[in-house]
């Protein structure tokens, strides 16, 4: 059976749709503007000399560099020690107060939601105040008997990293609290009652369940990860210098900005493979679900 | 497969002020199918689910044979739950799901793979294995989660509300198939419902349970025929609760007991059909009904009382015609008069 559409019923239709299309013209304008734009600009700085002629100077310049790879490797070291540490401390924590009732949860997710409604630069240097040689921690520490000397906690990795899991675990924290939250109880109780221990239910039900909101998670720690400056650049005393402080003495120090344009299309270049990377594992993932929760 | 009794010892349980088990005892015999019955926040699912583990009893003790279980852990009581809502493992595939218990148990790999098989093959749904569970109909989820929960042979079956989500056609066929199913095994079930048409085709016995009590435990028929409260009586279908004042004899005798119960399809407008033994309502008729298989008729007696009469569509040949306000009476036979004791009209 064929139906004849009337024109007019079908212009209705279409005119529609341009409507709602039409409510994401501003958003793609500022995105345009502000993201899309500058990248272009970048790309364009990293092909010319100071003098403004084209070159790939600055390319050879960089690429040649051992701080470049040195700072690549500082980055990546970062961005997966804070990932690995967000997963450990996160994880957990995500299944306690998705398993707290509503009142507790919500009091504990308030203190964990507190450090994002705190100014970064205020945090980083709140931690100095924690962490220094005569610090509080150091203070305790040497005053209680604990250790003889003063450990080295900040203006190194060490340092950056605290740091840098502070800002980030409530980051990853939210996507893998809403994915534990949305696991049906029954499921819960189906597994227990079919003779499954605690672990047993957390291995094949809660954790398979997770497991997007566990990726989710990740990738947003890595995106902010692979480009933070900030705590890098107070905690890390000069010593940790991944690619974006990098980029910032490019610019500050040497006013080169040739080479701060080759390094930030670096970091794109990382961002972009660490995503393609991410969404080849989550496909693995997805085709093995259903046969590794039938171990 | 061994099945074992249970023992519901003065169990009690309050949420602050509410109370959702009031000392609540009752004694379940090995391989029983036993209905708990009544309206929603009567306290059936918060016992099934104290039995499961899932809730904990303020007081009073559950026993699995003579074993007390009130303290132990729900993944040790070796109880098989259909849930509501099938609570089936969205990540996993059909077979997968029924052989989860047995890949809890350690079973290996190729003889739970055969079990699950057979056990989907008993619930009929034999070639579905490799399907995804979302993939599944109402139907055919309501019997993956029955096959789970047997796969692993528990000595008691525990079952809240399993049918409520399927129509009434789906749910009418599950309803034998359950029943089939816990005849071939023999296990123990305890089988929740708030649909009293569903506790009387399937159950030995039916608990009725109202604000955390149970009411009355008795077989379907007596339930139904001799409840023994008021509420009961209204719960279980159309019943009529009149004051003996209401009801003439037809022999002209007193009619007896505190307060009456007559279920609207004892009457019969016909009073041959009513037998010599009979009792008759008089009044005026308010309204009617055409239900299909019969009428309804309301009746409004003299004292202003209504009374549902219902009369099979096979007999009811003069029903079409009758007429509002028209006066007309009801006799049902003395034997279909239940007295319910210590109730008021």
């Amino acid at each position: 059976m064929t139906v004849t559409v009337d024109p007019a019923l079908l212009a209705d239709a279409r005119r529609e749709r341009r409507f709602f299309l039409s409510l994401s013209l501003p958003a793609l304008f500022i995105v345009g503007l502000a993201a899309i734009l500058p990248i272009l600009w970048i790309i364009r700085q990293s092909f010319l000399t100071t003098g403004g002629e084209y070159t790939i100077g600055n390319y050879a310049k960089v690429l040649s560099s051992g701080l470049t790879w040195s700072a690549l490797a500082t980055t990546l070291e970062l961005s997966l020690g804070t990932l690995a540490i967000c997963i450990l401390l996160g994880t957990p924590l995500a299944l306690a107060l998705a398993s707290a009732r509503p009142r507790v949860a919500n009091l504990l997710m308030a203190f964990v939601m507190l450090p994002l409604w705190t100014a970064i630069l205020v945090r980083t240097y709140g931690w100095l105040v924690l962490l220094r040689r005569d610090g509080l921690i150091n203070a305790a520490l040497t005053g209680s008997g604990l250790t003889a000397e003063h450990l080295p906690l900040v203006y190194n990795f060490t340092g950056t990293l605290i740091g840098m899991v502070h800002y980030m675990l409530p980051l990853f924290l939210l996507p893998v609290y809403a994915a534990m939250r949305d696991i049906d109880p029954n499921l819960v109780r189906a597994s227990a009652s079919m003779g499954a221990t605690l672990g047993q239910v957390i291995r094949t039900v809660i954790m398979p369940l997770s497991a997007g909101g566990i990726f989710s998670g990740s990738v947003i720690v890595l995106i902010y990860s692979i480009g933070f400056f900030i705590t890098p650049a107070v905690l890390g005393g000069g010593k940790v210098n991944p690619l974006s402080t990098r980029i910032e003495r490019a610019l500050s120090t040497f006013q080169d900005w040739g080479s701060a344009s080759v390094l930030g299309i670096l970091l794109l270049v990382l961002m972009a493979l660490i995503g393609v990377m991410l969404l080849a594992a989550r496909r693995l993932l997805a085709q093995n679900a259903v046969a590794a929760s039938h171990a | 497969m061994k099945s074992l009794p249970i023992t519901i010892d003065s169990v009690s349980k309050a949420y602050g002020s509410y109370v959702a088990l009031d000392d609540v005892s009752l004694d379940i015999q090995a391989g029983e199918f036993l209905t708990l019955l009544g309206p929603s926040g009567s306290g059936k699912t918060t016992l099934l689910m104290a039995l499961a583990g899932f809730v904990r009893p303020d007081s009073g003790k559950l026993l699995l044979g003579d074993r007390d279980i009130t303290r132990l852990a729900p993944n040790k009581r070796d109880i098989g739950i259909v849930f509501q809502n099938y609570a089936l493992f969205p990540h996993m595939n059909v077979l997968a799901n029924v052989a989860y218990p047995l890949a809890l148990r350690k079973t290996p790999r190729a003889e739970a793979r055969q079990r699950a098989l057979a056990t989907l093959a008993r619930v009929k749904l034999d070639g579905l294995a490799e399907r995804n569970v979302a993939a599944l109909s109402g139907g055919q989820r309501q019997r993956v989660a029955l096959a789970r929960a047997i796969v692993f042979e528990p000595r008691v079956m525990l079952m809240d509300e399993p049918l409520s989500a399927l129509d009434k056609n789906l749910r009418e066929t599950m309803q034998y198939e359950i029943r089939r199913l816990h005849d071939d095994l023999g296990i123990t079930t305890i089988y929740v419902t708030h649909d009293q048409r569903e506790a009387l085709i399937m159950s030995d016995r039916i608990a009725v349970m109202n604000s955390g009590r149970i009411q009355q435990i008795d077989t379907p028929q007596r339930i139904y025929d001799r409840p023994s409260t008021r509420f009961v009586a209204e719960f279980m279908g159309e019943a009529n609760i009149v004051a003996p004042g209401s009801v003439r004899r037809i022999d002209g005798a007193e009619a007896s007991g505190e307060t009456l119960m007559i279920r609207a399809e004892s009457f019969h407008l016909d009073a041959k059909l009513a037998g010599a033994d009979a009792v008759a309502l008089e009044g005026t008729l308010r309204a009617k009904a055409f239900r299909g298989e019969n009428w309804l008729l309301t009746l409004a007696l003299d004292g202003g009382q209504e009374v549902l009469v219902c009369i099979p569509a096979a007999l009811a040949g003069g029903c079409a015609e009758l007429a509002a306000g028209q006066r007309m009476t009801a006799y049902a036979p003395a034997a279909k008069v239940h007295a319910i004791p210590g109730a008021t009209a």
